[in-house]
């Protein structure tokens, strides 16, 4: 797999030594002008992004707000950890026009391809 | 407190079969994906979505937190009978193309119930969503608030 590639591990190891963060579930469309990858982060909100392309490397990451519910606990399921995750970004991807929103805990990201690397139609003479 | 995070809906047919089998391929791609690295994973489900759901109380509330990342208001339905709430919903897809790239999320109806452990006021009952985590809250009827009873002494 080698678009939105292979997670990179060792930067994700180097972030966990600080913070434990748990990978959210993702899933990556390809599209004719690129990649658009689609994270669920419930409970995080605009300020709580963070998206930073380095060295290649895409990381997306959010983080929660403190949530105010009052009483006691009498079952819990979520976690309440942050979000991380990481991807190897391909060369054809323009880091510059890469975009993000995020919208009742989905974090949409848009991967433009360069304008050299897409398909293009070649008129016959 | 009786709540199951039960992980079948439906009846074991073949097409579910298959629908599971196709789970537990991409549990198992995510897993070797990252079974060395420490980021920790959300519990995997090897079937059908099962939001996480959380039930807190204080002296005269119970709030009901579930993460429903992705949907729209008008696709959640809650209901309350005799004091059990249901969750309901369904989750569609974003994407324009039904043939993702790699997919790992979950699509499709879900459905979770809660036992209150006293009664509530269902006429007070209050739902918000924000940020993919709906929040109910339900305030206990006056029957099931503590009192406090003070009692003279002679």
């Amino acid at each position: 797999m080698n678009i939105v590639s292979q997670e990179n591990q060792k930067t994700a190891q180097q972030s966990t030594e600080q913070t434990a963060y748990v990978a959210p579930y993702v899933d990556v469309e390809a599209t004719d002008s690129g990649y658009v990858l689609y994270a669920e982060m419930p409970g995080v909100n605009r300020e709580g992004i963070e998206v930073t392309v380095d060295d290649g490397n895409l990381v997306i990451a959010g983080h929660r707000q403190a949530m105010a519910v009052g009483g006691d606990p009498l079952h819990r399921e979520t976690r309440r950890l942050n979000f991380r995750r990481v991807y190897e970004l391909d060369p054809s991807i323009d880091a510059n026009r890469i975009s993000a929103r995020i919208e009742q805990g989905i974090l949409t990201v848009t991967l433009p391809k360069a304008e050299n690397q897409k398909p293009r139609r070649i008129a016959l003479d | 407190m009786n709540i199951i995070r039960y992980q079948n809906q439906g009846r074991p047919d073949l097409a579910h079969a298959f629908d599971r089998f196709a789970a537990l391929r991409d549990e198992l791609d995510r897993l070797f994906d990252n079974s060395f690295g420490p980021v920790l994973r959300t519990p995997g489900s090897f079937s059908r979505w099962t939001p996480a759901l959380d039930v807190y109380q204080d002296k005269d509330q119970f709030t009901v937190v579930a993460e429903l990342p992705g949907l729209k208001k008008e696709d959640i339905e809650l209901s309350l009978q005799d004091g059990v709430l249901t969750i309901s919903g369904e989750r569609k897809q974003e994407k324009k193309n039904e043939e993702g790239y790699r997919n790992e999320r979950f699509f499709g109806r879900f459905q979770r119930s809660v036992t209150l452990p006293a009664s509530v006021d269902g006429d007070k009952v209050k739902a918000t969503y924000e940020e993919g985590v709906l929040r109910v809250v339900l305030p206990k009827a006056e029957e099931a608030k503590p009192k406090k009873i003070d009692v003279s002494v002679g």
